[in-house]
């Protein structure tokens, strides 16, 4: 339990001030923190229940990405002011570093393999990305064939 | 004929420094396109049509009578507030609150303002950020301040060097090396325990992660040449930061 709370406030912080990084609006911070940590949370939490890693990236990525939305709807801000800094968490660093670390350790088999993992999480990354802008593009058509 | 000419000649003016900002500011392409053209609407006209890469914007109307013209972007930055500003002004304008003339100044003083942010406060929450990844990717409290301290020299590295030379790959490259060199320094004399970790979170604020999701959302989107010279310039920049650490991790 103490490891959720840890991560919770570590990720809601790190999004923030990657907010303030990134010179968003000052009202806006809360919510590129918020995004950030639901992302984040839910992104370990559905590792620790033996979700692939693949799959979890997929489903963070999206859920950040439809979080932002919301906001943007609420607060009439263009979305990428909260999706940035909480898509943030998700891009693979530690895989590309080892991928390089191996390269210059002379281990290029081992590279080879970090370096395509990597790039499958920038994969799955771009595929929650894409899904909830088909959502968003599903739900605004049904909200104007409504009002039509 | 010379009056409409001349309104019209102020209205491409409008549209081409909103355009300019945002893309500056770096907004996704279909949103600068979409502002463009909502602004040109709502001062009567209709027909336009724009092309934008990373580098540079085209915009033409069609009447009353054909204009082009070409803006060229050298220099590409993240602020946020900008996009959001000219979002706000693009707003009014179709509401119908402003003259030309008006929202040309404001234009103006938005493309003058700086990072809101002063530069110390960055490079502090450039170092919290670096500190919180490091408990977030399973490192230790005792690790906390390297990596806040790594993070943070790193961050004011790159920050300072490209204000002197302007060449971003150089600017990252050596942000990265320092932050390479920290870690092994503050490992090496027991300050910090996991290089790695201290490594992989310092470098975060690095990473170009607005260009990563703007690549790929203009590419669904459909803008296939500025989506892949952002995805170009993203993965220079990863190389650019990889190549600073394997260059400091090669010396041990």
């Amino acid at each position: 339990m103490m490891y959720y709370i840890e991560q919770t406030v570590t990720s809601f912080i790190a999004s923030a001030a990657f907010g303030m990084i990134f010179n968003a609006p000052r009202k806006a911070l809360w919510q590129c923190g918020l995004a950030g940590m639901v992302g984040w949370v839910l992104y370990i939490w559905l590792q620790d229940i033996g979700i692939q890693k693949l799959a979890a990236t997929v489903v963070a990525a999206y859920c950040v990405t439809m979080i932002s939305y919301f906001f943007a709807k609420k607060y009439r801000k263009p979305i990428i002011v909260f999706s940035v800094s909480g898509i943030i968490p998700l891009v693979p660093g530690g895989l590309a570093y080892d991928a390089m670390r191996s390269a210059v350790e002379n281990q290029y088999d081992q590279a080879v393999q970090s370096g395509a993992v990597a790039f499958m999480m920038s994969g799955a990354i771009a595929l929650g990305l894409l899904l909830s802008e088909v959502t968003n593009q599903v739900i605004r058509k049904i909200r104007a064939n409504k009002s039509s | 004929m010379e009056d409409s000419l001349r309104e019209e000649r102020e209205i491409m003016k409008v549209c081409l420094l909103a355009g300019q900002i945002m893309l500056q500011s770096g907004a996704e392409t279909y949103r600068v396109e979409d502002t463009m053209m909502r602004i040109a609407s709502s001062y009567g006209i209709d027909h336009t049509h724009s092309y934008m890469t990373p580098t540079g914007i085209i915009f033409s109307l069609e009447d009353p009578q054909p204009m082009t013209r070409l803006n060229r972007i050298t220099e590409r930055t993240t602020n946020l507030y900008k996009i959001d500003r000219v979002n706000t002004l693009s707003r009014k304008i179709s509401q119908g609150g402003m003259t030309i003339g008006e929202a040309y100044r404001e234009l103006q003083e938005i493309d003058r303002t700086r990072a809101i942010y002063p530069l110390w406060l960055n490079v502090l929450m450039a170092a919290l950020a670096s500190g919180c990844f490091l408990i977030m990717f399973q490192g230790t409290w005792s690790d906390f301040i390297p990596a806040m301290l790594a993070g943070g020299i790193g961050y004011y590295c790159s920050v300072l060097l490209h204000r002197l030379i302007p060449v971003k790959f150089f600017a990252e490259f050596s942000g990265a090396s320092m932050i390479g060199l920290c870690a092994v320094l503050f490992v090496k004399y027991g300050f910090g325990q996991a290089r790695d970790i201290i490594v992989i979170s310092s470098v975060m604020p690095l990473v170009p992660g607005l260009l990563i999701t703007n690549a790929i959302r203009d590419l669904m989107a459909g803008h296939l040449v500025s989506g892949l010279s952002k995805g170009a310039e993203a993965f220079i920049t990863s190389f650019a930061i990889g190549a600073g650490i394997a260059f400091m991790l090669s010396f041990q």
